[in-house]
């Protein structure tokens, strides 16, 4: 249990850099990539004072290029580096495609466990800044798909700082999303040094009559809606898996078997997202346990507009879950 | 280049007085390449602007109240509330292929328009902007590696405004310059002033007259400086001051107004005559754009599809 004295309240942009920070002076292998984040200290001020503290050679201002700054990872990491690549929108992951799925999620697979590609892509999702539908996707689902990576989703600063110090520290490639409208988000970080491993979901809330599976962004939402719920007499467990690979699978499942409903909420699209496969495994393995179907909420399958009356509609919300929830509790 | 500069004053007023959602990118700098090369162009070609081509969209007949439409998310722009100010801002009715905010995406579906007027032997001719940054993207190569091989009628004007956010050239790129690619890429290259709307109009002219006769494709580089950051969130403090008071003596448009007087062009009458166009119609723009209205929300999922 941290108290007061030995923790600290940061938001989880500053969780973030503190990480970065930390694992780049306990290890000279570790390196910066990506566009803006030395000297300007990066576009969501991710990456600030890294170059000052470890200078051009470790925190490299790389021109505009996705593709081969990650090739330049992936071969760095495969070399004995920990090369940690910020691609500013994740929507710029359509242009690293080929070096992420064919080369860095293969290599220790096809050369027989001869070579590692421990690279770390951190990324932004979520919708929310009137920016419109090539900067605000959330695209982690992409990831999942591929044997060989593993993904990771933050919700708190607590999470972004022991979980992305895990990804850098994994031997194999980790891609990080951090919701872009959360950076600001505050919460309760231990002075002390600390990791979190991968494939270990988090309890967030404790309940008994249904379950709430959410990621990064909706988890605030499952929290916010589970509070509403308490006042109507429905007792919500929330649950964060954290690392969408690997997959904490027995902690969803019992949960679901605890409380005989669920829910699942991700804020990619809906469509083949990461709520299908969530939703396919409590289904599968709580089936003699619940009392009604698995409730998917995902974004809203259309590419999100700029226009805040518009996109606002494609943000799942509290009110979307509550409503799932009395369904479900009434059924 | 009087137009644009206004448009790109009130849009800015607008977004500080919080009517318009998301980011704006400022035009300063930029505008006398914007309608420079857009008036080398015909009626039939198509131009597909980058960020900064306000001066472009104007040129080709899009007027300001659809640009403030656009920006202030109303179903008056022509994406009705679904992409943002610049970005997404075509109409191919005007020959306008919006903003393809990947870098430098447009290049690649630039070719595309050429190709297609190339094989059905139209005389027309498909234009688009790029960046200092935009350069050091695969695709850029890619295009005018493409563009050169199938010898398609395209003209490459590469905007170098010594900025790509907060990188200044010598860290995007490590040759003096970056026309340099035209001749490593098997086509004709120029340099031109960015700032004098004149010179580029006639080196534009030029690649335009050469793409349309089957000769080819080009690349032009127009110098310049971004007056502003990046984008409105971004105060630039990476500039230094000096350099922005030096490209201040260059700005096109007093440049341009300079001549003209010097020439005996353009006299106060004249120039009270242009302000007084460029007010009423900025205002008259803005009138209607305000009278747009948002989009239905019941219409969100409407256009998925074709
Ligand atoms: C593939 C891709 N990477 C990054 C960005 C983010 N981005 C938008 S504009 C910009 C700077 C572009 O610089 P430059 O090409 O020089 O154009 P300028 O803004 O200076 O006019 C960046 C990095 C993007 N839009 N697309
Ligand atoms: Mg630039």
């Amino acid at each position: 249990m941290s108290t007061q004295s030995d923790s600290r309240e940061i938001t989880l942009g500053q969780a973030i850099n503190e990480a970065l920070h930390e694992e780049m002076a306990s290890d000279s292998a570790v390196i910066v990539m990506g566009e803006d984040v030395g000297r300007h200290g990066g576009v969501f001020r991710l990456t600030e004072g890294l170059y000052d503290e470890f200078g051009s050679a470790r925190v490299l201002d790389c021109p505009i290029c996705e593709a081969g700054i990650v090739g330049l990872g992936v071969g760095a990491s495969m070399t004995d580096m920990r090369p940690i690549v910020e691609i500013m929108f994740g929507d710029f992951t359509a242009l690293v495609m080929d070096q992420v799925v064919n080369q860095a999620a293969k290599v220790h697979y096809m050369s027989g466990g001869n070579m590692t590609a421990p690279i770390v892509i951190r990324t932004t999702m979520g919708a929310g800044r009137n920016i419109a539908a090539q900067h605000s996707q959330s695209l982690h689902a992409w990831f999942c798909h591929i044997p060989g990576l593993k993904v990771v989703l933050p919700a708190t600063p607590y999470d972004a700082k022991g979980l992305l110090k895990t990804a850098i520290r994994d031997d194999s490639p980790v891609i990080f999303f951090e919701d872009k409208m959360m950076y600001t988000e505050k919460g309760m970080v231990p002075n002390e040094e600390y990791t979190i491993p991968f494939g270990v979901a988090d309890v967030k809330r404790v309940g008994d009559d249904i379950t709430v599976i959410a990621t990064s962004s909706m988890v605030s939402v499952a929290l916010k809606a589970a509070e509403t719920l308490a006042t109507e007499g429905i007792s919500t467990e929330v649950i964060d898996p954290r690392t969408l690979s690997p997959l904490d699978e027995a902690t969803l499942v019992d949960s679901a078997k605890k409380t005989s409903r669920c829910i699942v909420i991700d804020e990619g699209y809906s469509h083949f997202g990461a709520t299908a496969e969530l939703a396919s495994l409590v289904s599968s393995k709580a089936f003699y346990y619940l009392d009604a179907p698995v409730e998917r909420i995902g974004a809203m399958d259309v590419p999100v507009p700029f226009s805040p009356i518009l996109e606002d509609q494609t943000i799942p919300n509290e009110e979307t879950v509550v409503n799932a929830a009395r369904r479900l509790v009434g059924s | 280049m009087k137009l644009t500069r206004a448009v790109d004053d009130r849009t800015e007023d607008l977004y500080k007085q919080g009517k318009i959602p998301g980011v704006i990118f400022s035009q300063r700098g930029h505008e006398a390449i914007a309608v420079g090369a857009s008036y080398a162009l015909e009626p039939e070609d198509v131009l597909a602007p980058m960020h900064r081509d306000l001066g472009a969209y104007l040129l080709r007949g899009m007027t300001p109240g659809t640009i403030f439409a656009q920006a202030m998310a109303r179903i008056g722009g022509p994406s009705r509330g679904r992409d943002t100010n610049t970005h997404g801002l075509g109409d191919l009715s005007l020959g306008i292929i919006g903003y393809i905010s990947h870098l430098p995406q447009s290049m690649p579906v630039t070719l595309g328009a050429a190709f297609s007027f190339k094989y059905r032997g139209e005389a027309r001719v498909a234009l688009t902007f790029t960046g200092d940054g935009a350069s050091s993207e695969g695709a850029f190569s890619e295009s005018l590696n493409l563009a050169a091989v199938l010898n398609l009628p395209a003209v490459f004007i590469l905007e170098n405004n010594r900025y790509a956010y907060s990188t200044p050239t010598h860290h995007q790129y490590a040759t003096r310059n970056l026309v340099q690619r035209a001749e490593a890429f098997g086509m004709p290259g120029y340099t031109v002033d960015g700032n004098n709307v004149l010179d580029v109009w006639q080196v534009t002219a030029e690649a335009v007259d050469r793409a349309r006769s089957g000769g080819g494709p080009s690349l032009i580089e127009a110098h310049t400086m971004r007056m502003r950051g990046h984008a409105i969130h971004d105060p630039a403090n990476y500039v230094p001051k000096q350099l922005l008071e030096e490209w201040e003596t260059l700005d096109p448009i007093k440049i341009t107004t300079d001549t003209l007087r010097n020439q005996g062009v353009l006299d106060h009458t004249t120039e009270a005559d242009i302000a007084l166009k460029v007010k009423t119609e900025v205002d008259a723009g803005l009138k209607w754009a305000d009278s747009s209205p948002l989009p239905n929300p019941d219409t969100l999922t409407a256009g998925i599809y074709a």
